[in-house]
């Protein structure tokens, strides 16, 4: 049993937090915000040239070989500054998948674009009907000319408006939630027939509506063989579950940290508000909430490779205890902040909002708890 | 007791009902649920419907304007009009200046501002809370010093709710800065075009602007606008305190969001069949359901007791806990519903046609309402402030 991190682990974590403290500012996110893209293809670079875009992959894809711990580390870091780039869309979610599933072409192909920092992806999972469940697919796919031919329509599609590629799951075969037929393609996002309808979100990332009009995917657009997309999905998405839940812990401890010490210097009634023996309390609670998930986060990273019922577990159980601490210390670091937590200028709000829609993506505490009860029956 | 409405209420319930379907103005019938902040003249719009028709302050002594209802038919006209999700009147003149005026006022300020107030012809603002004096009010520091006929007040106000809007500001200065807190504090009315006030904008989380920072230097008002004694603002501001949170509970208003809710539930598919049916769901809309009922009893039992000649006392202050803990809980429970249709934010967008797909301007609203209500639990003195009052003055703890 050991929870330490290697030296070259600490050395990634430090060069993160460094970058974050010197060119991530809330005030420098929130030109980010403001401009016409809303992300900023220098922070990306940036991310590239300290080797964060290549740390997950093989060395002979241009990675440096590192793994689920790696991510974890850095989207701890970007949790603390709000990161807006498409990390985790591209990085964990797209590069997971083609390291999952891709050949030895389309791995050749794609992950030295992404570690290079030449290619963002997008991952278009969701669909208006569907929610939470993966396997609640309408867009189709059929045969056609030397390849497939693609009709339907995806939902807040993070990263999208930025995206020069898509992951798209559709369905090859079968009914509309049946765990059979899903086929995942690669398609170039200005194909002909896909239409974006872009948008910001609450949490200051960019997203968009597509939809897919006779798209044609050719043979070698198809990642991980026809009708064998689901599994696949699944596995990249609890991976990314795994990877955001080290996210909202950054998020969370900032959350902590600035309420403790706004409690120490707010006066009112003659005396620091946070000698109150109520606000106290509230405040250990928010710290209880933060170690509890900071140890889902490490359960969940280490559980990663341990077979499927274990994995889903893991992923499941850390994601329900994300959401529901998410909630709970956002929602109390805006109260002991008083009329400042609500108010746009302060960082707080923003850490607030990032953890709302963390607990809405990729399946909130119900959907995660009733999941990971399934998983526990079929286990015996 | 009895809980059933006698023949004349409800029919009064009907003429309340046909008087809304008739007289409540299209345009705001029309308006889209994602355009949540209404301008002025919106607001006066149906303000001023009501007060043509003598119903748009029933709680005001019969002389300025009231009625002579009873608490049932007041419950009955509050509850009509949140069923009819109609623009909600702005209370700051209505129920926290006013009955300051016609208690503490004298008749010069009582014939002045009273009508005023209830034809819609001044919007009023409250100048309570400070930058160092939120939940500790009583420590406020803009000053007010006497110059002849004229108060010369220096300092700001803060969270100062729709004061871009405001003609008239009612707020607590300290006019002697030796005694005691509680004791140095005196109320003025502060007509808002005074040079020297400034009304700065403060943004919220939502992206909304409803609250303002104010700004005050050397702005001369006249000591005919002080209410009451120099010195004891206080005493009048702590019955305005309890009108305020008289009217907080909200239940009228949170009935018709959870029938926005269900609608939102049952429209929303989750495996196949309508989040609505889907068991954790219920469960917890039931639990919220039944909160309310429980607070909505608790709510007449209060109206009774006023109506009784009793004052609204600390146990008022429950009404503001419980009301904004389930206005919280239900926009929470809108968000879930919302799912990841809560994430887009498309405020300034067109949503007309197809534009946007699948998403409904009803969704797009859910996600800046939860952010916005978080306010619920510190406004009006915060839950925590509510909760030593009832340890105090109710436990005598």
């Amino acid at each position: 049993m050991d929870f330490s991190f290697t030296e070259e682990q600490v050395l990634l974590r430090n060069s993160v937090q460094r970058y974050i403290q010197d060119k991530y500012s809330f005030e420098a996110r929130k030109t980010i915000l403001a401009s016409e893209a809303g992300w900023s293809r220098d922070n990306w670079r940036a991310f590239a040239e300290l080797g964060l875009l290549a740390a997950p992959f093989a060395e002979e894809y241009g990675g440096f070989g590192g793994g689920a711990l790696e991510a974890m580390i850095i989207m701890e870091e970007f949790g603390k500054g709000l990161v807006v780039e498409p990390y985790l869309q591209t990085v964990v979610l797209c590069g997971g998948l083609i390291n999952l599933a891709g050949s030895a072409a389309q791995k050749s192909e794609y992950l030295p674009k992404i570690a290079s920092g030449e290619l963002i992806m997008a991952l278009a999972h969701a669909e208006p009907q569907g929610r939470f469940n993966l396997a609640d697919i309408l867009t189709r796919a059929e045969k056609g000319g030397d390849g497939f031919v693609l009709n339907g329509a995806k939902a807040v599609v993070t990263a999208a408006p930025w995206a020069g590629k898509l992951i798209i799951p559709a369905r090859t075969s079968g009914a509309q939630r049946d765990r059979r037929g899903v086929t995942l393609f690669i398609v170039d996002k200005n194909a002909p027939g896909i239409s974006c309808r872009d948008y910001p979100t609450i949490d200051g990332q960019r997203a968009s509506e597509i939809s897919f009009e006779n798209v044609k995917a050719g043979g070698n657009a198809v990642l991980g063989g026809v009708g064998a997309g689901l599994a696949i999905l699944e596995e990249a998405v609890d991976r990314a579950i795994a990877a955001q839940c080290a996210e909202a812990v950054g998020c969370m401890r900032v959350l902590t940290d600035a309420t403790v010490e706004y409690c120490k210097t707010r006066k009112q009634f003659g005396q620091p508000i946070g000698k109150f023996q109520v606000l106290q309390h509230r405040m250990v609670d928010m710290f209880m909430e933060c170690e509890q998930s900071l140890s889902m986060t490490y359960m969940v990273n280490l559980k990663l490779d341990e077979g499927e019922a274990e994995r889903i577990r893991a992923a499941s159980a850390a994601k329900a205890q994300i959401g529901k601490a998410g909630r709970f210390v956002g929602q109390q670091a805006i109260q002991l902040h008083g009329g400042m937590g609500m108010t746009d200028e302060l960082n707080v709000g923003h850490y607030f909002k990032r953890l709302t829609m963390i607990d809405a993506q990729f399946g909130n505490v119900d959907y995660h708890l009733k999941r990971f009860a399934a998983a526990g029956q079929t286990d015996r | 007791m009895d809980l059933k409405f006698t023949p004349e209420e409800i029919a009064f319930q009907h003429e309340v009902r046909s008087f809304i379907a008739e007289n409540y103005p299209a345009e705001l019938r029309a308006r889209r649920k994602l355009e949540r902040e209404f301008d002025k003249r919106e607001y006066l719009s149906w303000h001023r419907i009501l007060a043509q028709k003598g119903w748009v302050a029933p709680s005001w002594p019969r002389e300025h304007g009231g009625t002579d209802w009873t608490p049932a038919k007041k419950y009955i006209f509050s509850n009509e009009l949140a069923l009819a999700g109609t623009i909600p009147l702005i209370g700051f003149g209505l129920n926290l200046a006013a009955p300051v005026i016609w208690t503490y006022g004298n008749q010069a300020q009582k014939d002045y501002f009273l009508p005023r107030i209830y034809n819609g012809v001044d919007w009023w603002c409250q100048g309570y809370s400070e930058p160092g004096a939120g939940s500790d009010l009583a420590g406020l520091r803009t000053r007010a010093v006497r110059d002849g006929d004229h108060y010369v007040i220096n300092g700001s106000k803060t969270w100062t709710t729709l004061a871009q809007h405001a003609d008239m500001m009612f707020c607590l200065v300290r006019t002697d800065a030796d005694a005691k807190p509680q004791a140095g504090i005196s109320f003025l009315l502060v007509d808002m075009k005074t040079p020297g006030i400034s009304v700065r904008p403060i943004i919220t989380l939502d992206g909304g602007h409803e609250v303002n920072e104010i700004f005050l230097e050397d702005v001369r008002t006249p000591v005919a606008n002080r209410i009451g004694n120099e010195n004891e603002g206080w005493t009048y501001a702590k019955v305005l305190l309890g009108h305020e949170r008289s009217g907080i509970a909200g239940v009228a208003r949170s009935k018709q969001q959870i029938a926005r809710l269900k609608k939102i539930a049952s429209d929303t598919q989750e495996e196949g069949r309508p989040l609505l049916l889907d068991p954790d769901f219920a469960h917890r809309l039931a639990a919220l359901e039944v909160e309310l009922l429980a607070l909505e009893f608790t709510d007449l039992r209060t109206l009774a007791a006023l109506n009784a000649g009793q004052s609204p006392g600390a146990e008022s202050s429950i009404l503001k806990i419980k009301g904004t803990e389930i206005q919280q809980r239900i926009t929470e429970l809108m968000l879930e519903a919302a799912g990841i249709y809560g994430a887009p934010d498309l405020r300034g967008m067109n949503l007309d046609g197809d534009n946007f797909m699948g998403i409904s301007a009803e969704l797009g609203g859910i996600a800046p309402d939860y952010l916005n209500m978080r306010k619920s639990s510190i406004y009006g003195g915060s839950n925590e402030i509510q909760r030593n009052i009832i340890a105090k003055a109710v436990l005598g703890l």
